[in-house]
């Protein structure tokens, strides 16, 4: 199975160290993964602003560096909805079509594609699973808790592999964490009080690490946390599934 | 009561969050309101299947919206309603000041009809020298503090009941420093009672107009719009065109979603049927346009009339929540009316689909699911293309798409901005940067994952 990893370019530019268990825990499932070099940012920041109409530069070079693959895998929900959403091309719109059906979020590609059932991580840790809103009301990788639905959640199943692993309960399991792209900084005041109130649900319940499939919104509640000098630390999904796997 | 103002949402979100315990008490109260219509809708297995029918009557509707509209008119004529229509909020205003005009009437009183608040009625009637009082508790509170409504539902929602109290000591003479709100809402039931008795004009909103018998249907708690309209002499309804449902059965759809995802409750104490006056008074029902065929015709905007003003998304919105209704400088706050409100005035609005993170939470709630989150992304692309956002960002985002677009680019900027991060802090780290005002700037690594990867062994490069 040729895996091409999809690297946001802020996971590429300042968390590293999630792209790299992404990549250690996809080839230790058997996946054979690429790492198209000339790859850099799927769109979002300028579309979500309203300039979908300036994103052809980024779309074109999506294109041409994620075709020909099984499967596109991205350990991050929101950069994952954008490119099911958004991706087109002037002249390769059949090659773009072919990457939107390809294209996963990690969890969802181990949980529905390679059907992971057992992991030998580890991570003795109290851990608060945020949701973030791209990946769960986009791509509706967990059971949305304003529908009238049955529950489940791919991350959590995901965790619930993990040894020593116990997952924290929370107030508002889906309440926004208030990152929001472009939106942290025109609507700081809300944005940080949104990320403050996420930050405090967890750290009340006695979580010790906060994880999500998405690293926007743990970079926006890492900047809380660290501005707060609490002990409580962000981890993406992905380091914690490799942690200590065999 | 006058809504203008030169502020935009991050603006006045953020004079809402100098004081941060009542931001506090306004999410919670909120939430709250949002956990009782979780529990509401999770008693009836048929929730969805609730939803998803009355968004398909909605549809229905919107895409016949002409037809109903002669055949509600025609039935109401034939029950002896009198039925006025205005193009937009002037006509409307001067409708309904006419009406009481020929009556050499002077006082009015109201129930809650957020069209009125749309068309800037009680502005427009204080004008001609006409009274209005409204007889909705919750608005009555906001009138006497002149202030609008903050949320379409609960219009004094941001009021503490101190606040009310001391407004109702300045206004109601009820005893000073009394909060007690058993004995605020008496003290307000004898001070409506009197205006009840008094009034011969009442002015009401309409929930539902049903096409098939030229009836509609007013929803309240406190039975007010009954209570206004029985004792008038003239019963003037005000309704926008899309209040329309085809058959009186559809009603049974969405009674039981509209409190449901309001607040929670299975219905309105009151749900009254109105269909034709009593004998010696008169109903006028005067149906608004007001911009609404214009949304209609917006075909990726249309679905925003299927509305039915529950108010759900405003409670769910975390951006709502934390920012209150008055941010949102229009009358209908949250995000339905960010999706509304552009339509109306987009350079005025402008501001209103970016108060967002697009979480779509509200989407999940609405009651006739209206793609609330889709539509404010489609609104943000409209506002940019008619050249409504400020140009330092359109700038910056020309700079950002040209340099994400350019592999060779967007490793060197990465690898600056890195070094900036690492070597001068204090670039990133001061007042201009609104990321750091109550954040830090994530830590930057001695290497990107690129970088990383192209020293790996076995690199599968391509």
């Amino acid at each position: 199975m040729r895996v091409a990893l999809f690297v946001p370019c802020y996971v590429d530019q300042f968390y590293p160290k999630a792209a790299i268990a992404t990549l250690e825990l996809l080839e230790k499932l058997g996946c054979e993964v690429h790492y198209p070099k000339n790859q850099t940012c799927c769109g979002q920041p300028m579309a979500n602003s309203g300039y979908e109409h300036l994103t052809g530069g980024c779309n074109n070079l999506f294109v041409d560096n994620f075709s020909g693959y099984d499967y596109i895998v991205c350990p991050s929900g929101s950069c994952t909805l954008h490119i099911k959403e958004h991706l087109h091309a002037d002249g390769k719109e059949e090659k773009a079509t072919e990457i939107r059906k390809k294209v996963y979020e990690l969890t969802e590609f181990l949980v529905d594609i390679l059907k992971v059932k057992q992991l030998t991580a580890s991570f003795p840790y109290r851990v608060g699973l945020h949701q973030s809103c791209h990946g769960l009301r986009g791509l509706r990788i967990a059971q949305m808790s304003e529908l009238v639905a049955e529950p489940f959640s791919k991350p959590a199943q995901l965790l619930d592999m993990v040894n020593g692993l116990e997952l924290v309960p929370l107030s508002r399991q889906d309440d926004c964490c208030g990152f929001g792209g472009t939106f942290c900084v025109v609507e700081e005041a809300v944005s940080a009080k949104m990320g403050k109130d996420r930050v405090a649900d967890h750290v009340s319940h006695g979580a010790q690490y906060i994880t999500s499939a998405d690293l926007s919104c743990l970079m926006h509640l890492e900047g809380i946390l660290r501005r707060q000098n609490s002990d409580v630390k962000v981890i993406h999904v992905a380091e914690i599934l490799n942690h200590s796997m065999q | 009561m006058s809504t203008a103002t030169t502020k935009d949402h991050p603006h006045l979100a953020a004079d809402f969050n100098r004081d941060e315990p009542r931001v506090n008490w306004h999410d919670e109260t909120l939430w709250w309101i949002r956990a009782k219509r979780d529990i509401a809708a999770h008693k009836l297995p048929e929730w969805e299947l609730l939803r998803e029918t009355a968004s398909q009557i909605k549809f229905n509707v919107l895409s016949n919206l002409s037809s109903y509209l002669e055949q509600f008119e025609a039935n109401a004529i034939k029950n002896g309603i009198i039925v006025h229509w205005a193009a937009d909020a002037t006509e409307h205003n001067q409708i309904v000041h006419s009406l009481l005009e020929q009556k050499g009437i002077t006082k009015m009183v109201k129930s809650k009809s957020m069209l009125t608040e749309e068309c800037h009625l009680n502005e427009y009637l204080k004008e001609q020298g006409i009274d209005v009082i409204d007889s909705d508790l919750g608005e009555r509170i906001v009138q006497l503090a002149n202030e609008p409504p903050s949320h379409i539902v609960l219009p004094c929602i941001h009021k503490k009941k101190e606040e009310i109290g001391d407004i109702f000591h300045e206004h109601l003479g009820s005893a000073k420093g009394e909060s007690d709100p058993k004995i605020l809402t008496e003290t307000a039931r004898q001070h409506l009672r009197e205006v009840f008795l008094t009034r011969r004009a009442a002015l009401t909103g309409v929930n539902f107009a049903v096409a098939e018998t030229g009836e509609f249907v007013i929803c309240t708690n406190e039975g007010n719009a009954d209570m206004g309209a029985h004792l008038a002499e003239i019963h003037i309804a005000s309704m926008g065109i899309e209040k329309l449902i085809p058959e009186r059965k559809h009603l049974g759809v969405f009674l039981r979603l509209l409190t449901r995802s309001a607040t929670g409750q299975p219905i309105t104490t009151y749900s009254s049927h109105f269909s034709k006056p009593q004998d010696g008074s008169e109903i006028h029902i005067v149906i608004v346009d007001n911009g609404r065929s214009i949304q209609l015709g917006r075909e990726e905007f249309r679905n925003s009339l299927k509305c039915i003003r529950c108010g759900a998304c405003m409670n769910t919105c975390p951006v709502y929540r934390k920012s209150g209704g008055h941010s949102y400088h229009t009358a209908v706050a949250g995000p339905i009316g960010s999706i509304l409100a552009p339509n109306l005035d987009m350079k005025k609005y402008a501001d209103l689909p970016f108060a967002s993170t697009l979480c779509g939470s509200c989407s999940n709630v609405c009651p006739v699911k209206i793609d609330i989150h889709d539509q404010l992304y489609k609104w943000r692309q409209v506002i940019v293309k008619e050249g409504y956002s400020p140009k330092a960002k359109t700038m910056a985002m020309k700079a950002m798409a040209l340099t994400l677009a350019s592999p060779t680019l967007y490793r060197m900027g990465g690898k600056t901005g890195r070094l900036v991060f690492k070597y001068a802090p204090f670039a990133v780290n001061n007042k201009l940067n609104p990321w750091y005002n109550q954040r830090e700037m994530p830590k930057a690594p001695d290497e990107s994952f690129g970088e990383w990867y192209a020293q790996r062994k076995g690199a599968k490069n391509s």
